[in-house]
Order: C-alpha cells, then structure tokens, then sequence
C-alpha cells in the first residue's frame, strides 16, 4: 500500500472543479506534502465531463490516479458520481453534492437521469457524505460560492489546518468575493459535521 | 521558492530561466497556455501569436540568427506546418539557444490525429528531450536552450497532453543573461542554405550528432536505477510515472533526453538487469531503436497498446498479462455521456441548420465548427488539417464541374483562414472554379479558449493593433462576390447561400457573428425566451437546433394537450440560466410558441 492519497474530483464544465482541485493542491503543498494533479481542457468545455485527479503524499509519480485506488471521490454532482464510482477502492469514501445537471441525452428526452444515486451509493459504501453544497451556497446569496462550500466540506476529512485552507481560498478570489467566500467555507464545514 | 505549476506553465517558467527573448506560437491544445503564460507573467519576453507555427519558427530563428534566444511552441500537428523550416534549420544551427515544443496529444483530447513527434527528432536530426513532470519540464527546457547553443542546433523539447496539463511542484530559480551577443553578422556559409554550402552543413549535421550521442551518455536526465535487478524497464516521459507507480521495486532506465539515444548507457542497463522491458506511449520509437542495435527487450509493444494515452492501470496489466487482476466495478449502469457542444448563442449553429436544411455536402476544417458534425445538425462532412477546406472544396469543384454545382460548400474559421486558408482561397480564384467558402469569423481562436489573431485587432498582451480586412484580403485575392451575413437570421444565411451556391464564380460568404463568450464584441445579451407550454406541440424542431439551453419532456394526461386541443407527447423548455437570447428557435418554431422577452423581438444581437 502506498502513502499517497487519491481525491479524484468529477463535475460538469463550469462548475468549479478544476479551480477547487488547483486550490486543494496549493493547500497540500503548503501542509508539507508531494503534490501532483492532472485534467484534461480542450475540448471539455461548459456542459462537458470535468475529472480532475488530485494526489498528495511523501512523493508522488503518477498524476493520474489508478483505476479502482481512489481513496476519496468529491463529486460535484450526481451523475457524475455514478460515472467515476468505479475507480473508488472498496473501502473508499465519498464526498457528494447533492445536485443533478441534466446531460443532452436526458435534455432530448432520449436517456433517463439515473434514479436515487445517493441512496445506492450509501448502500454500498460506509463513508457517504452528502453535502447541499449548491442549495446552502444559493441560501448564502452566490451560487458560485458552491466549490467553496463543498472544499469547506472537504477540509473537515484531512488534518490540516484551517487557516491554509481559508487563506489559499483567498487568494485564489477578487476581494469582493471574500466575505461570502469565508462564509461559504463555515457553512461546509458545519454541513459536513451534520452529515456524518 | 516552490510552486505549483503545469507542465505548460513549467515549461514558460523554463523560457524566462533561460533568458529567452523572443517567444512565438500558434494556439492549439495542449500547447496553448505555455504562450499564455509568457504573455501574461514574463513581461521581459518579446511574445507573439503568430498566424501560423511555420512563422512561428520562422521569427524564432531570425531572432535566433540575431544572437537572442528564442522559443516556438506548438503542438504536435503544428510541427508538420512548420517542418519546413525546421529540416532546414538543422542544416544552419543557430546563433542564440533555439527550442522548438512540440505539445503532442496521445489520445487525441483535441487533435485530428495522435502522432508521435520523437520521429521528428531523428527525422530532422536534431536532439529532443522529453520531460515527465513540470520540474523536468522546466528544467529541461534550460538544458534544451543550453545544448542548443554549445552543439549549433535547434532543439526539440516534447511535452505530452499529461505533462503539459498536469500540475506538480517546481523550485524557481532565477534567469540567466545570455553570453551571445546581439549583432547582424554575416555568415552565409551557415545561414545561407545554397547547394553548395548546404552540402557542407550537411556533413556537420551527421559530425554534431556523433557529439549529441555522446553528450547523452553523461547527460544526468538520462540515469539508471537500479534495484530489483530481474526486470529492468526502459522508459521515457510520462510512461515513467505510470511505470514507477505500478512497478516500484524494478530497476529504471530513465530517459530524459529521447535523441539521439545513449548507447552505451543502453547495452550497460541491458547487462545490469536480466529482463529488459520497453514501455513507452504510441509508437515503438525507443524499442525500434534499441532493437536496431541488436539488443533484444523482452517486451514493449508486444504488451502496450500503441494506439491512445497509456495510464497505471494499462501499465500493469500489458506487463502483468494473466496475473492482472481487475479493479472491482460497483455499477455497471450505462451514463448519459456529456458529449462536446455549441454553446448556447453560438454563432455556428444558424449556418449549420441552414446547411443541413439546404443538404449540402460541407467540408469542414479545424475548430469549435467541426462540432457541427455530431447530431441533430450534421452538417460538417469532412475534418482534415488547418485550412484543408478551402482547397478541398475547390478541388472537389473541379472534378465534379456541373454535376457538382450548387451541393456543397466549404466551411472555415476565422484564425484558421489566417492560418492556413489564404493560399487555397488564392488557388479558388486564380484556377477560377465555382467554390462557396463559409467564413464562420467569430472574432476570436475559440476551440483553444479564445485567442488573439491578426483578425481580431489585439495582440496577444492585449494591445490594439493593426487588423486583417479580410473582405479587402478577398477582393485582392480575386475573389469578387464577397456578403456578409447575420448567422442568428436563418432567413438572410439561407437566402445568400442559395444565391452564392448557383454562382459559376467563386464566393466568400463571411459570417459576421462574434463568439457568443467573447463578451467584448457584444453590447449586451439579450432576455432568454421563453416556451409557451399552452402552445407548445412537441415538434423538437427547436431540440433539433442541438442547443444546451433547450430540453424536451414527456407529457402526459392533462398536458398532453395544447390549449387549443392539438396532441403532444412532449413539450420543449428553456434553461433561463444557460440562454443568452440569440433567437435562432424562435425562427424555426412554426407554432409561436417561443415567446422573446425583448420589445420588438431582434434577430441575434446587438454587437460591436
């Protein structure tokens, strides 16, 4: 077994995915680890299938993450957690906004949204998280603020401490963004607290 | 100081260590944000989108020639449009450090094909290094530079779709000043490829890669390690990590430096380890190599797929064979696939259903408008290189003649009718055939992420300057029918393209609509429309515009009805969120159930 950890990160185009797995690698290397994380942009733009691998730990070589070795799945939406459970470990855990996006199949009325998503998932997996990450990031006043909530989530499963992770977060955002941002982070912390 | 950066941004960061002046590119993915980075970090950097990578390399070497040190990056399709100069550049060396990235795409993320530029290397014989991480990405960059100058040569640094957009961490250092000198110096019988000096050059050519092979040897990138000694792998690039995640206790043979190969170094690892196996993405560049010196690997494309991206997990089941054992799969329920799309707005998809409409034959070429192959619009038929359109259709005019008239048409962006499509437009008019060319110039490179280009007035730091007319490019070329039409009026698009088909002259149609995300162009958006439901039939004509923003339900019951009593299995809706009001499905729905929000409903938009 090795010493690295495997967060792989999975969303829709436009949702933050890539810009909260940029941030979760500056607060890991901040916190004294390797890092390596890797997507793909191109063609994968506002609608597409966004995965990021993200991997830290004392080195790290590959930055894509083995296929069945992820020990963390942060999906920022529904369907998308269903796409990537299949990389999880068995004894993997999950982090999941509760949140759906219709593909253009469903749209065109050609494919169904796959029903009770976090219901079958908690059946097979212990460590299930399920996070209003978009609903608490609306009742704040930004819905862009959603990936911050949802890292606030994140931040409560690793020991590191929470100052990084407000101050990468920061940084990362114009200044009149920053007081929703901080609140946003809060509100993920304590949603986490609640669902586990 | 350390950070974290992508290859890309690692290789930028490599170009201002190394005191380059003058940096060049033409966008394509995974190459783009290298030149991206330079413009907006390294300030010290002259940096430029050029209209295409031929000149890309061109203007690197002239700076080259000039005794500053200069960096062209492209990917890897772009190195065939500037393999032109670059086989002849190794004829003549440099002056200045020359670097040439090749941004390859195995797997083919955003690419026409999957080709494997290590051959360009032996090709134009000519040293590569390919670096497996960001810290070897900018690090390598400055041993490139470095190499360049002390062997007369430009050099080759390849950077994969992985490593250029992978992030890992990289200690900074500071710049270095450049010992050449800046001056105009005449030496023809190095820059001045006549047969007779070329002949010579040549000669040097073969001499100075004796003296790369053997700089190889000692080079610290290329290094054994040696561990379990019963398998030894060789291995280069990205291939290594995936190698070393799944294999930690073999012993390496890390290449850093791809061309020319050290031999020497090669028949040691074959005599320290006992089972030798090559694994390497795409082609069999290294194995090929190594068996031609009559060494004998136990494995490498016998066991690794050539085709596509290799990953750990293909890794180790190509090496493992019947001993893999598979990851445990939870579901195996099929997921709706979020294939690419035209955005909402887009400026392409009121031509795409004009051409689908009208059944013309559409000859597509490089860009977000290649889209416009996938269903409901189906329109782009062909897809082959930046620019090809514009000869094909002429060609296909020529060998079709009459029969032919009025059936298809080409299609081409506007950065890649800069890039590559002016030539052939030359070649419509002065061959004289009866070609249409659907110009779609929506004002920026938009497949990359929206580039700057000599049509859109600014320069790649944003500076305004000159900008190509290119109804002016056109007349002069000899074209002389000439329209501009609005994409977002179905109307206008497909009465002028009727019109322009029958011609016997050739013709530019220029769509005049910006990126609908390139938000400068536009005064504003408009309301996003709304679907009556009282109205709505059911009829997808609107769903089959294949926007995002437009969904279709089923109905049933007391739904399935419209209140004037037509039956309905479904009814259409707009996302007010993802809807920037183009008013392309109010056009084409022929019941008025889509309703404008605006004052006096506007056919596209009010732009700059």
């Amino acid at each position: 077994m090795s010493s690295t950890t495997n967060i792989l990160v999975v969303g829709v185009g436009g949702q933050g995915v890539i810009l909260a797995t940029d941030i979760m690698s500056e607060v890991f290397m901040e916190a004294g680890f390797d890092v390596k994380k890797s997507e793909i942009h191109g063609m994968a733009m506002r609608g597409g299938i966004v995965s990021s691998h993200f991997r830290f730990g004392k080195k790290v070589f590959s930055p894509l993450i083995k296929e069945g070795e992820v020990d963390l799945l942060f999906a920022f939406e529904q369907l998308e957690a269903l796409r990537w459970i299949n990389h999880l470990r068995p004894e993997g855990r999950i982090l999941l906004n509760d949140h759906k996006i219709n593909p253009p199949a469903v749209n065109l009325g050609q494919m169904e949204y796959p029903r009770e998503i976090p219901e079958r998932i908690r059946s097979k997996f212990k460590q299930f998280y399920l996070i209003k990450g978009t609903e608490v990031a609306r009742t704040i006043g930004d819905i862009r603020a959603a990936n911050v909530v949802l890292l606030g989530a994140l931040s409560k499963l690793f020991d590191v401490k929470e100052e990084i992770w407000l101050d990468t977060i920061l940084r990362y955002l114009p200044p009149k963004v920053h007081e929703v941002n901080k609140k946003a982070f809060q509100a993920g912390r304590e949603e986490l607290a609640r669902s586990s | 100081m350390k950070r974290v950066l992508t290859g890309n941004e690692a290789i930028a960061r490599g170009a201002f260590e190394a005191g380059v002046k003058v940096a060049s590119a033409y966008p394509g993915t995974p190459s783009t944000e290298i030149m991206e980075t330079i413009a907006r970090e390294y300030k010290t950097i002259y940096a430029e989108w050029s209209p295409n990578e031929k000149v890309a390399l061109e203007v690197a070497f002239g700076a080259s020639m000039a005794g500053a040190r200069a960096m062209a990056s492209m990917k890897h399709v772009g190195v065939n449009v500037a393999a032109d100069p670059l086989m002849t550049l190794s004829y003549t060396g440099v002056r200045g450090g020359l670097v040439l990235v090749t941004a390859d795409d195995p797997e083919l993320y955003s690419s026409q094909n999957e080709q494997d530029n290590r051959h360009y290397a032996r090709f134009a014989k000519v040293p590569m290094f390919e670096p497996s991480d960001s810290q070897e990405a900018k690090d390598f960059v400055k041993v490139a530079f470095d190499v360049s100058e002390t062997y007369d040569t430009p050099v080759l640094v390849r950077s994969v779709t992985r490593v250029s957009h992978s992030k890992g961490i990289v200690e900074l250092e500071e710049p270095v000043v450049s010992s050449i000198p800046l001056e105009v110096r005449k030496e023809p019988e190095k820059f001045t490829m006549l047969p007779s000096y070329a002949r010579i050059r040549h000669r040097l050519v073969e001499e100075r890669q004796r003296k790369l092979a053997a700089f190889a040897e000692t080079f610290p990138g290329n290094r054994m390690e040696i561990d379990n000694p019963s398998v030894g792998i060789i291995t280069a690039g990205i291939a290594y990590q995936y190698a070393k995640e799944v294999f930690p206790d073999y012993s390496y043979l890390k290449l850093g430096m791809v061309w020319p190969l050290p031999q020497g170094l090669i028949r040691r690892f074959f005599k320290e380890v006992k089972r030798v196996y090559v694994i390497e993405e795409l082609d069999p560049f290294l194995e090929d190599n190594i068996r031609a010196m009559g060494l004998r690997p136990r494995g490498g494309k016998n066991l690794i797929p050539i085709t596509g991206e290799l990953n750990p997990l293909i890794v180790e089941r190509s090496l493992l064979g019947k001993k893999f054992k598979a990851p445990k799969a939870f579901f195996d329920d099929p997921v709706p696939p979020r294939p690419p799309n035209l955005c909402p707005g887009c400026p392409h998809r009121g031509i795409f259903y004009v051409l689908r409409k009208l059944k013309l034959f559409g000859i597509g070429d490089i860009g977000c408008y290649t889209l416009g192959a996938y269903p409901p619009l189906s329109s782009v038929d062909s897809c082959l290189c930046m620019g090809a359109s514009v000869g094909m259709t002429h060609g296909m005019a020529k060998a079709l003649g009459e029969e032919g008239k009025g059936k298809f048409v080409g299609i081409i962006g506007d950065s890649t009718f800069l890039h590559g499509g002016i030539h052939p437009l030359m070649d419509v008019a002065y061959n004289r055939s009866y070609a249409t060319i659907l110009l779609l110039d929506n004002r920026t490179t938009g497949m990359t992420g929206s580039q700057e280009h000599p049509g859109t007035g600014y320069t790649v730091r944003g500076e305004k300057t000159r900008k190509v007319d290119i109804v002016e490019l056109a007349h002069a070329l000899g074209i002389e029918s000439v329209r501009k039409v609005n994409p977002w009026n179905v109307e206008e698009v497909e009465k002028v393209v009727r019109e322009e088909i029958e011609k016997d002259a050739p013709s530019l149609i220029i769509s005049d609509g910006p990126c609908i995300l390139r938000q400068r162009e536009f005064k504003h958006y408009n309301r996003p429309l709304e679907v009556d439901s009282s109205k709505c039939v059911g009829c997808k004509a609107c769903v089959n515009l294949g926007c995002p923003a437009i969904s279709y339900q089923d109905v049933e019951g007391e739904m399935a009805l419209t209140a004037d009593g037509k039956k309905r299995k479904g009814i259409s809706r707009i996302e007010p969120t993802l809807c920037p009001g183009c008013h392309l499905c109010y056009q084409v729905c022929k019941f008025g159930a889509i309703q404008s929000r605006e004052e006096s409903p506007i056919l596209g938009f009010d732009v700059i």
